[in-house]
């Protein structure tokens, strides 16, 4: 049944047989659907470890991609942002649309459309598939959550289904690996088979309007302008300016009053074409044909009748002429929903709910902490005894240097922090896809309606706490322009995972493991607190920003609430490992140069001034003197090192944070990526004497450090003020260039960076300053 | 005419219109409210706002705002 041939088949219906050689080109898949759907999952298990972030051709935004395999035939994949409907009014649906239309300088048309669709939700579901079905490529329908249609009571008849639409159908469950093989082949034979008709007719006034706008876009295709006098005319068609627009496009111009499509052609070519579709749709409904409604209610009918006829028994009593079998499935989902509408009324509740989402956020954080620490110290054993094994085989000199200090004892640092990474993303996945997040923007919105945002712009924030550059890409669900710069704006406030490493050094190091109210750890109430800030902070900046630059009309809000389930498991170890390894990668490329570079001017000069002085009173010692001794001859070469040098020279500066030049001069080093801040301090104190030590583990290593009276520099007002400065500044290259790709402008990502610097300062000198008097 | 927004806690109605015809009125058409459809109030959140409703067998959450836009059929 699955690739049952389209009766509509045309006389095209057995394609031309190309073979696909040993040289074919992959054919490219593009996958659809409503949110949760389970679109994801589906991906996630067609694709496997070949997924991957980056970008559609002649998209600018990155989307997941991934490659599989139908027998001889590739295929390529992308997974489209979820959308309710191809009516682009979000510039993720205008992703969805260019992709799906190969609209746009350089983007390629899918081969195929593999489009999801929600068994336990057809109507709305089948909504988009029509549109899609209208775009005019092949389609295969994947029809996801039928076991659970089946609990409910509701049973589809697919080749009834697939009758009426005129495309395959293929039942899937992804989670449990059910139905991709027929799926792939589907989606393998859907490649050759001609395009299907379009299921939903529309009046054939509409048609009518739609081929004379098509017309006129033909005719002004010349200048921008459009107003070309009639001499020019031929000259125009041979040499469009423009590209023709698909025959879909010109429908939704049409269609969608002040949408995307509209406002983009109206930029590009000219305000005329604003006017031509306004006259259009005038035209319409005088005819009575009102827009947009004329497509809802098409498409809305047609679904009506073909769901009666395509879904048996919709009851939800459960009759007796039912088997057992089904009556227990029923009961089942029946307990489930009572409980799924239990968990609806604590997590939403006034009081409860509250609670519940300062409970779920303490218990993320505090997980983080204790259950990754035994992993981490295992990670920092293995580095500390590849330094130790590298020190002895290697003779003394540069190189010993570079790989002792900079790279284990700097990258490894940064290296260690890959177990609370994943966890944090770990975590926060299960949030989203159990339905948690959703809810928790349901309970917000209010909250955020007083600063000028809305729930919407929960979800990416609460995303940007595992990290702000896939947060402020979850920006682009919002559909308001100022709503969501101002979302990407205090996006980067939110704690990501790379603070987290900062944190959990000096939480460990210098606040005391004691508990607080008998119960709670201090630490981990530390942690929390870091969380919060940006918390704290953000709502000001959003609320000033909305009431200035981006001052405007409140916009609707309008969100699903899905019924909570069990996370998919795959998914959110997938996530796990996928963004681990982006860590991993971040680790070898930029925070290993910035690691090299901090290394160099900390190693060098290395004028040895006092060599001979030393080695004249080496020889008169014991070893232990001896020791000491390296350590300072090294403290003093660090000190005349180009790195010393700077560092003494922008002390005054940080003087007041609390902070000596060596934090100073680190701090300096992680503006590129924040973690560099690790693999800095790492390398200041191992070229400054810690290679002879017994560990090379930095929390040893701080602990040591001294001013010159013998006061330690770092105390856990210190400490505080360092968390509190990386918790306010905006230290990340690649979140300033995310900022700039998604807002097209250097503008935001300038004032993101100058405000968050401003407050990162005043914030750790009002920490210092503050806390040192109360600690006396 | 009531709309939504006049219905609390598990009261339910029947779309009559949807006032306008802009982006919104065109979202809410395409989630599948259109003439004649049972809608259903959930729940509302802390402060009164959004309310939480059923439709076509999902739930959604809306603001008051928004729902005033859905007309009801007089019962």
């Amino acid at each position: 049944m699955a690739a049952a041939t389209p009766p509509a088949a045309s006389p095209l219906a057995e394609p031309p047989h190309t073979t696909p050689s040993s040289s074919s080109r992959s054919y490219r898949v593009a996958v659809i659907g409503n949110p949760n759907t389970g679109k994801t999952t589906l991906f996630n298990a067609l694709t496997g470890l070949s997924q991957h972030t980056g970008n559609y051709p002649g998209v600018t935004v990155e989307s997941a991609l991934g490659e599989f395999q139908q027998d001889d035939t590739q295929f390529e994949a992308v997974d489209l942002p979820g959308t309710y409907s191809l009516a682009p009014r979000a510039p993720d649906e205008m992703v969805a649309v260019s992709v799906l239309l190969g609209y746009g300088r350089g983007t390629l048309a899918p081969d195929v459309i593999l489009c999801v669709v929600d068994a336990t939700n057809l109507d709305r579901n089948l909504y988009l598939a029509t549109q899609i079905i209208d775009v005019g490529r092949p389609v295969v329908i994947a029809l996801s959550m039928v076991d659970l249609a089946q609990k409910q009571g509701i049973h589809i008849h697919i080749a009834r289904l697939e009758k009426r639409l005129g495309i395959p159908i293929v039942p899937v469950q992804a989670a449990k690996r059910q139905g991709l093989d027929q799926l792939r082949l589907a989606l393998r034979n859907a490649v050759h088979k001609p395009v299907p008709p379009r299921p939903v007719a529309f009046p054939q006034a509409f048609t009518d309007e739609v081929d004379k706008l098509t017309q006129a876009l033909a005719e002004n295709n010349g200048h921008s302008g459009g107003h070309s006098g009639h001499t020019a005319h031929a000259a125009h068609l041979a040499h469009p300016a423009h590209p023709a627009l698909p025959r879909f496009l010109v429908e939704r111009l049409l269609i969608d009053a002040g949408g995307m499509i509209e406002r983009g052609l109206a930029r590009e070519r000219g305000e005329w074409i604003r006017i031509q579709t306004q006259t259009a749709r005038q035209r319409l409904a005088d005819a009575g044909i009102p827009l947009p409604q004329m497509e809802v209610d098409s498409r809305y009918e047609w679904i009506a009748q073909v769901v009666e006829k395509a879904q048996e028994a919709k009851d939800t009593a459960p009759p007796f002429q039912h088997n057992l079998q089904n009556w227990q499935n029923l009961q089942s989902w029946r307990n489930w929903q009572n409980l799924s509408d239990r968990l609806d009324h604590i997590v939403t509740h006034k009081v409860w709910g509250l609670i519940v989402f300062l409970a779920v956020m303490g218990v993320t954080f505090q997980s983080i902490f204790s259950w990754a620490l035994p992993l981490m110290d295992g990670i920092d054993g293995v580095f500390s005894a590849m330094g130790t094994w590298v020190g002895g085989t290697l003779s003394e000199g540069p190189l010993q240097s570079l790989i002792v200090d900079g790279l284990i004892g700097g990258v490894g640092a940064v290296i260690v922090f890959v177990p609370q990474i994943a966890m944090l993303f770990g975590l926060i996945a299960i949030l989203e896809d159990s339905g948690y997040m959703a809810r928790a923007a349901f309970l917000m919105d209010r909250l955020m309606a007083g600063f000028g945002l809305s729930g919407r712009s929960f979800i990416p924030l609460l995303s940007s706490f595992a990290c702000a550059v896939p947060g402020i890409m979850a920006a682009r669900t919002i559909e308001n322009r100022r709503d969501r710069i101002a979302t990407i704006v205090i996006a980067p406030l939110m704690s990501c995972s790379a603070r987290l490493p900062v944190y959990v050094l000096l939480i460990s190091a210098f606040i005391p493991a004691q508990t607080v109210w008998g119960v709670v750890g201090l630490q981990g109430l530390v942690l929390f607190s870091m969380y919060i800030l940006g918390l704290i902070v953000a709502p000001p900046i959003a609320w000033a920003l909305k009431r200035t630059v981006l001052r405007g009309e409140t916009v609707p809000f309008l969100m699903e609430l899905p019924p909570f389930k069990m996370p998919a498991w795959r998914v959110i170890l997938f996530r796990m490992y996928d963004r681990s390894m982006a860590f991993l990668k971040r680790a070898g490329t930029i925070i290993l140069a910035t690691t090299i570079v901090v290394w160099a001017l900390s190693y060098y000069p290395n004028h040895d001034r006092a060599a001979a002085q030393f080695e004249a009173r080496r020889a008169a010692v014991s070893a232990q003197e001896r020791q000491q001794l390296d350590h300072a001859q090294a403290s003093i070469r660090l000190r005349e090192s180009y790195l010393g040098q700077a560092g003494r020279a922008i002390e005054p500066f940080v003087r007041p944070l609390g902070w000596d030049w060596k934090i100073g001069m680190a701090t300096l080093a992680s503006f590129p990526a924040r973690e560099v801040i690790i693999a800095a301090l790492g390398t200041i104190y191992n070229v400054g004497g810690g290679l002879n030590e017994e560990s090379l583990e930095l929390r040893d290593a701080m602990r040591a450090e001294r001013w010159a009276d013998g006061r330690p520099i770092y105390t856990p007002v210190v400490a505080v003020s360092i968390m509190v400065f990386f918790a306010l500044c905006c230290q990340c290259g690649a979140t300033l260039a995310t900022m700039k790709r998604e807002t097209n402008s250097w503008g935001y990502p300038a004032f993101t960076f100058v405000y968050m610097t401003s407050l990162a300062y005043l914030g750790a000198l009002a920490v210092y300053q503050i806390g040192s008097r109360l600690a006396g | 005419m009531k709309t939504l927004a006049d219905l609390t806690p598990d009261e339910q109605g029947c779309i009559h219109s949807i006032t306008g015809a802009d982006g919104l009125a065109q979202r809410l058409a395409e989630l599948g409210f259109t003439t004649g459809q049972t809608v259903q109030v959930v729940r509302c959140a802390p402060f009164g706002d959004p309310m939480q409703i059923r439709i076509r067998g999902f739930h959604l959450a809306l603001r008051r705002q928004e729902a005033q836009r859905v007309r009801l059929a007089p019962q």
